[in-house]
């Protein structure tokens, strides 16, 4: 049977890499009671795999795992269990139950929803210079690296939103295997050409959600995959 | 949601920031000033090798456990950090409450090996509190120190209020109360310190006057006043079942040295190995019971979420119920539980269960003979010959395994030529067993490792009045190692790997150091020396510095053979075991004679008058 599980990283999570936050949830599943499927061999490990990497200082209220399981209770009993072994800044948000033939969350990742605020003071309204530094031109060129090349690309067609709201700025982008495009990207680039500067360290990034694809080719919140076990 | 002492900018420029936070599972987080007694245990490396240590775990849970204390937990920054902290003057902090050492009441600091001396200055000092005890004041906490390095704790005298001598379950509950009561009564460190100083364990250095002859040896070593006790006695736990243990065990986020449960089964050791400190120092050797064991390990392995577990002891080999214990573990297996064993002595039985546990094609096997001839390990009092380790490397090969490593040390007193010579030759012949097998059945060539260690004359050992050699002796006698090995048939097979000399040759005065050494101790960390255990920051040259504008000869304190009736500055110490007890040891070593283990007979070392362990054993 397959799950997937929606959580939170924030207020010091946020520190806790990747890998080691890979490591606590095969712990948690140990704690929590779930009855997590093993692999075989000679050092079983739990069935289990995130959706997206989060950068270390990212938050995140939109965290997805896939796990395998023997056997599981309900949505609710679960979901209360895990949050009673989380510690300070993770918390599972739901627990649902995918269709046998369900793709995993790391192979659906499609988009990514972010919102980026000031850690201190009040957000200042950026709509004018979005809509002139970015909506209203024709491109949006930047040079991405990745370990092999460098290759330059329109980031207008990665951003699927963009907009300044009171909370800070809000931006949908493209993720996953094809084309990741990590907010910073898009900030610095944004921060360049609208004649401001871009402390990164003043900012807290936050992601807010994962999509993947569905048969029309729309975008659809990972955690709309699963039904809730009752 | 707690507010961290450092800033996002700063926790995302250091290399783990993982190391700073405090949020771990099962960690404690009660607020400092609910409690009446703030007391932060430190254990002076970075926070993944600290983290490992189960001593610490124990005391984390026991002090807890306490409503009037809240106990928290401090590392070593890393040197990235300790940088940032000096440049931006931020006060050192504890993890769980995040607030600054300064303010607590207690820092004690576990002292687990003698290159981490440098990091316990380092913690002094980030901490702003004053290095020399005689510079505290009612603003500072007590700075208390245990584990093992305190059998000799006089190199570290001037820096410490005070030490806690052997096991730490046993005094901490009298020493807390006592603190507790004149806390609320106000009566300042030095009466607490004289009170502490007439709990029995408890050593409080100002309080004692040490003289010196002309030569530097010790000529007196005495209390100051009557009511304070000439010899301070170690503690130890008798009933080991009862003992305190990390029942709810932290669970890092970061990788530690050990990512698993640590089920410790006995302490102490039935073998009497003449170089070993921790043989001596924890006798009598005590097990604790089968059932204690599988309750304990059910409670941490659901408490943790760990998926692995391994036992944790010296020798677990003489543990006496280890069949039973085994296949409880092997229960556990069946439930995605992996069991990692400790080094075993290599038989047929322990054998059977490494390959049950164990991917044979991955795993290697673990020999100590510690000395290559059977005359030297006549010296050391290791009972395990040539025959024995043949034999179970025969078995092993023959039961798919095909990496071996053997441990050894090289300048043991009264080593010869021959005695280096015959370590490559054991592993030649080790490697003859193997090629024994007919090729078809072989799994490949056979990996042999060999590793030596220089030899270390710890207190409290019948070595304790053993002379070093210099660096450069140590480094010959690895060549003629190296040398041996090129001219043998099998070398290909063979790989020899050797330890840092100049390493081992400060470890050696720090070990048998006294008081005077403070000075270049301090000397040397003002230079900039901190991690001196890990290669990468290890700087020889400052200690040399450091110890020629101190005015101390290294030489005086590694090269020099002492003599029995000598004053040594750990004297003052009852460890368990006598001194008759060791002097006799160090003659039978001289004599090449073996001392038989605890369980074939009693050889009067003194640790049977704790009425307890080994000694009283039906």
């Amino acid at each position: 049977m397959k799950l997937r599980i929606r959580f939170q990283k924030t207020d010091s999570m946020k520190f806790i890499g990747h890998l080691d936050t890979m490591r606590f949830f095969q712990k948690l599943m140990r704690l929590a009671e779930i009855d997590v499927r093993y692999s075989e061999g000679f050092s079983p490990h739990p069935i289990m795999s995130f959706a997206l990497p989060l950068g270390v200082g990212v938050e995140s209220t939109g965290e997805y795992l896939d796990l395998e399981v023997h056997s599981t209770d309900a949505s609710e009993a679960s979901l209360q269990r895990i949050n009673t072994c989380m510690p300070e800044g993770l918390l599972a948000l739901s627990y649902k139950q995918l269709p046998d033939n369900a793709k995993n969350a790391m192979a659906l990742v499609a988009a990514a929803d972010y919102l980026i605020f000031p850690k201190q003071g009040e957000m200042q309204n950026l709509a004018e210079k979005i809509q002139t530094v970015f909506t209203d031109a024709p491109a949006f060129l930047i040079r991405k690296k990745t370990k092999k090349s460098e290759r330059e690309l329109d980031l207008k067609q990665y951003v699927y939103a963009f907009s300044s709201t009171e909370e800070g700025l809000f931006c949908r982008l493209s993720a996953g295997s094809e084309t990741n495009i990590k907010p910073e990207l898009l900030l610095d680039a944004f921060f360049e050409r609208a004649g401001l500067t871009f402390t990164k360290t003043d900012w807290q990034i936050r992601r807010l959600d994962l999509y993947g694809k569905n048969e029309a080719g729309e975008l659809q919140s990972l955690d709309a995959y699963g039904e809730t076990i009752w | 949601m707690r507010t961290l002492a450092l800033g996002d900018e700063i926790l995302l420029s250091v290399e783990k920031p993982a190391r700073y936070l405090g949020n771990e599972l099962n960690s404690c987080h009660k607020q400092p000033d609910t409690a009446d007694i703030r007391f932060v245990m430190c254990f002076p490396d970075v926070y993944e090798i600290g983290m490992s240590h189960l001593g610490m775990q124990i005391l984390y849970e026991m002090f807890n456990r306490r409503e009037d204390v809240v106990c928290e937990r401090l590392f070593s920054p890393w040197p990235d950090l300790h940088q940032i902290l000096k440049e931006k003057e931020i006060p050192l902090f504890s993890l769980e409450s995040q607030q600054p050492v300064k303010d607590a009441d207690f820092l004690g600091i576990t002292i687990q090996y003698e290159m981490c001396y440098t990091n316990i200055l380092q913690i002094l000092d980030l901490s702003g509190i004053p290095f020399f005890a005689k510079d505290r004041t009612e603003a500072d906490p007590i700075v208390i120190g245990g584990g093992p390095c305190v059998y000799n704790p006089e190199p570290l005298a001037d820096f410490f209020d005070c030490f806690y001598i052997g096991e730490g379950e046993v005094r901490y509950d009298e020493l807390l109360d006592l603190y507790g009561k004149m806390k609320k009564a106000r009566t300042g460190r030095k009466a607490f310190l004289l009170e502490a100083a007439k709990i029995p364990g408890i050593y409080v250095p100002s309080l004692y006057e040490v003289t010196y002859h002309e030569d530097g040896t010790i000529a007196s070593f005495t209390p100051e006043s009557p009511e304070i006790p000439e010899k301070i006695e170690k503690q130890l736990v008798l009933d080991f079942d009862q003992a305190p243990y990390p029942a709810k065990p932290l669970v890092p986020f970061l990788q530690p040295t050990q990512d698993r449960v640590v089920l410790e089964v006995q302490r102490g050791c039935i073998r009497g190995c003449r170089f070993c400190q921790a043989g001596m120092i924890y006798r009598p050797t005590r097990e604790k019971r089968l059932e204690t064991l599988s309750a304990c390990a059910d409670q941490m392995l659901k408490n943790s979420g760990h998926d692995e577990i391994s036992l944790s002891s010296l020798s677990t080999s003489d543990y006496t119920k280890l069949p039973e214990l085994l296949s409880f573990l092997m229960e556990h297996k069946e439930k995605g539980v992996n069991i990692s064993l400790p080094s075993l002595r290599i038989d047929a039985f322990s054998l059977d269960v490494m390959s049950k546990v164990q991917d044979v094609k991955k795993s290697s096997l673990t020999f100590a003979p510690e000395a290559g001839s059977q005359r030297m390990r006549n010296v050391i009092n290791k009972g395990l010959t040539e025959e024995e380790i043949l034999h179970g490397a025969s078995l092993a090969f023959a039961g798919g395994w095909n990496k071996v490593k053997l441990y050894f040390m090289l300048g043991l007193p009264t080593e010869t030529k021959e005695d280096i010579a015959a370590i490559p030759e054991l592993a030649e012949k080790i490697a003859e067993c193997y090629y024994e097998i007919p090729k078809e059945e072989r799994n490949g060539k056979c990996q042999i490792t060999i590793s030596t260690s220089f030899f270390v004359p710890k207190p409290f050992t019948p070595f304790q009045w053993a002379s070093m050699l210099p660096a450069e002796e140590y480094l010959n006698r690895a060549g003629i190692l190296k040398d041996t090995l090129k001219q043998q048939l099998n070398q290909k097979s063979i790989r020899y790997i050797y330890h840092e000399a100049k390493e081992t040759v400060l470890e050696g005065v720090l070990a048998r150091g006294d008081r005077r050494l403070s000075a270049a101790l301090l000397a040397v960390y003002r230079k900039g020396a901190c991690f001196d255990s890990w290669t990468e920051w290890f700087r020889p040259d400052l200690w040399d510095e450091a110890f020629a504008e101190t005015g101390i000869d290294p030489a005086f304190y590694i090269e020099r053979t002492r003599s029995t009736e000598e004053i040594l500055p750990w004297d003052f110490i009852d460890c368990g075991v006598t001194r008759a007890f060791l002097v006799r040891e160090w003659e039978q070593a001289r004599k090449e004679a073996v001392t038989p283990n605890c369980r074939k007979q009693c050889s009067g070392c003194g640790a049977k008058r704790y009425g307890g362990g080994v000694c009283h054993e039906a």
